[in-house]
């Protein structure tokens, strides 16, 4: 009986490994980018190593795929993925990015005190006239979802991320097509008003249906290389 | 007293004489300049073509940087050396050279201003191209939009910084000499053999150095000094030998990437997608067929024996459920893959030679194959390096090497190790 057993059992193994091998790798860009969301998955782990870049428009990330070709943004494995990937084929993985829509992750605890999120908020909201640091929310949507093509949403980012790139804007390791905007406005900011923006932002979830806007209230507060047409769009 | 220090100086001063004929020969001039019978734009565009041909831009353009500009630092076991700028600027780049100038580059490994040149300018390979074709390169160098950015001086370590050093290892390992066609062989074998051996200096990386870094043009494979990749022997059949290849596998594999057989990954993903897949199907052909023709020099192989101690038994048991989970769904359970995608394991020689490195460090990294014409949305492989351990990793790579029929040794959670610190660029 146990022989017949295993010899059943021995039956199902094989034939489930033949099914195996019928079964034919899907030609779908899912199966293809599997060496992205290893990573970037659908089901986020929320560190700041993988940032969160499902949603974002399509044209910021694929400004972010050639920052990290062509050395604008230092993270030795995204360089080593993507440097040998034609433009059209990492337009086409932006994209794919751009549309998916996974439910948003949730509130960051924070230990920052009341103080610090009142003024992360503030900088967020209203910016610092006196410090010339404009809201987030001019550039980045009234939701701070982002607005395309190229300005990215800022919630459901980690803490920590967010304190990595303003740390690299600072020390110019992390750039964009110039006038590089963000560098500019990280160099106005002090570390505590990072840690106080990056602080009150972690706490704050996204709605599950916010999208990127389709257009921004004009005009921009800043000239940005990245954004088109920021030019005509800044005010004088 | 007197005459003995005459002696002693004559002596000395053709020691010195012999000296500098030894280790500063004249140039080799090669054949006279002939007029071209292209027109100038044929000219450039032939040019054009043979950088990329010779993959110049991948040493003389930085990341991101203005293309032939230089400054991209090339790490060696001598310290670093620096590309120069070699567009036609002419204060910072070579915009006041001649095509003589050129050609005494290419040829002899002599700057303009008889500076002996770094052997990491290939010129041990370059030594071997035409006249003509040297002047055609020349022509579309001074073609491109000069770009003036000084070069940065090499950091090299004494005594590899001295022209002395220089001049001695060009005695021992530098002969200035263009290709000789092979008359027993085919006008296609002949081109091909021109470009693996010249322009394409596939011996930079396939063949091992001596300490003093000296190339032993055999492509016979070796370890990439600093950049931490094995370059497989292509004249043994046991490595990347291609005797056994059909020559359209060779062509497919390098004008794409990809092959029913194999995938370029590391330094050769960047051969193919910035030289090879630009070149005319008939040179690649041409090198395949070269490629193919290489006896195999390989001992033959002895089998190792397998070790089959409780503890090795073990390790492939365990190597064999991580495949089943992380890698059999595209691999397939069989190792056959589904190529052009997923290449085969069964039989893959990258996965067997002595040197485990490059199963490892594909494991670790994954990676994509080249975006390439003729494979434009390749697939890619998850970095295995942040989900498993070193012994997990030692262990998968282990049953690789000894599955279907593979026959390799198993590696170690310390060689695995070793590759996680390796730079990724």
């Amino acid at each position: 009986m146990r022989q017949q057993f295993s010899r059943l059992i021995i039956l199902l193994a094989g034939t489930a490994s033949a099914l195996a091998t019928a079964a034919a790798v899907p030609d779908t860009l899912e199966q293809r980018i599997k060496a992205c969301t290893a990573c970037h998955a659908p089901k986020e782990r929320h560190d700041a190593f993988f940032p969160r870049i499902a949603g974002k428009p399509a044209g910021y990330l694929y400004n972010q795929l050639l920052n990290f070709r062509d050395g604008r943004r230092q993270y030795p494995m995204m360089t080593y993925m993507v440097e040998h990937l034609p433009d059209a084929y990492l337009h086409e993985i932006a994209e794919y990015f751009s549309q998916q829509h996974p439910t948003p992750p949730p509130a960051q605890a924070s230990a920052a005190g009341a103080a610090t999120l009142a003024r992360g908020r503030q900088l967020v909201l209203q910016g610092d006239a006196s410090q010339k640091i404009p809201a987030c929310i001019g550039c980045h949507g009234q939701q701070l979802a982002g607005v395309a093509p190229a300005i990215p949403g800022l919630l459901g980012l980690p803490r920590d991320y967010i304190n990595a790139q303003f740390g690299a804007w600072k020390n110019g390791v992390r750039r964009a097509h110039a006038p590089d905007c963000m560098a500019l406005i990280a160099q106005r900011l002090s570390d505590a008003d990072v840690g106080a923006i990056s602080s009150w932002l972690g706490t704050q979830v996204a709605d599950a249906g916010a999208r990127p806007a389709a257009g921004i209230a004009l005009p921009l507060p800043l000239h940005c290389g990245s954004v088109p047409g920021s030019t005509a769009q800044v005010a004088p | 007293m007197k005459k003995w220090l005459i002696a002693t100086g004559v002596l000395a001063v053709l020691a010195g004489a012999g000296a500098k004929v030894l280790l500063w020969p004249a140039d080799d001039l090669g054949p006279p300049a002939a007029a071209s019978s292209l027109g100038r734009e044929q000219l450039i565009a032939r040019g054009a073509y043979l950088a990329k041909a010779g993959d110049c831009m991948a040493c003389h353009t930085t990341r991101g940087g203005v293309q032939y500009a230089g400054g991209r630092a090339l790490q060696t076991p001598f310290g670093t050396i620096v590309s120069p700028n070699i567009t036609p600027d002419r204060d910072t780049g070579i915009g006041s050279w001649t095509a003589a100038d050129f050609w005494r580059a290419l040829h002899n490994g002599k700057s303009k201003d008889g500076r002996l040149l770094y052997p990491a300018f290939p010129y041990p390979n370059y030594t071997k191209v035409r006249r003509e074709d040297s002047d055609a390169l020349h022509a579309y160098f001074q073609s491109l939009p000069p770009h003036r950015q000084a070069n940065a001086p090499h950091a090299l370590r004494f005594p590899y910084n001295q022209q002395v050093a220089l001049a001695a290892w060009r005695a021992l390992y530098f002969r200035p000499a263009v290709y000789q066609n092979d008359g027993a062989q085919s006008v296609e074998w002949n081109r091909g053999a021109y470009l693996v051996q010249g322009l394409g200096h596939c011996s930079a990386c396939h063949s091992s150095r001596t300490t003093l870094g000296g190339s032993e043009e055999g492509l016979s494979g070796g370890l990439i000094p600093v950049l931490g990749w094995y370059a497989p022997s292509l004249t043994s059949n046991a490595e990347a030998g291609l005797g056994d290849w059909d020559t359209a596998q060779i062509v497919e594999l390098l004008h794409t990437g990809v092959s029913p057989r194999a995938t370029v990954f590391g330094p050769m993903a960047e051969v193919v997608r910035q030289s090879l897949q630009h070149l005319e199907r008939a040179d690649v052909q041409a090198m395949a067929v070269y490629l193919k023709s290489l006896p195999d020099t390989a001992p033959p192989a002895r089998p190792a024996p397998r070790d089959t101690s409780e503890t090795a038994t073990r390790q492939l048991a365990r190597g064999a459920r991580l495949y089943e989970t992380h890698c059999a769904s595209c691999h397939q359970a069989d190792g056959k893959g589904v190529p052009p995608g997923y290449p085969p394991l069964a039989g893959n020689r990258a996965l067997l030679t002595v040197s485990p490195v490059n199963a490892i460090r594909i494991v670790l990294n994954g990676g994509f194959a080249p975006g390439t014409a003729g494979n434009p949305r390749p697939y890619g492989m998850p970095p295995f390096g942040p989900v498993l351990d070193d012994s997990e990793v030692a262990a998968v790579v282990s049953h690789l090497r000894a599955s279907w029929g593979n026959d390799a040794p198993a590696v170690s959670a310390l060689e695995v190790n070793k590759y996680r610190s390796v730079p990724l660029e």
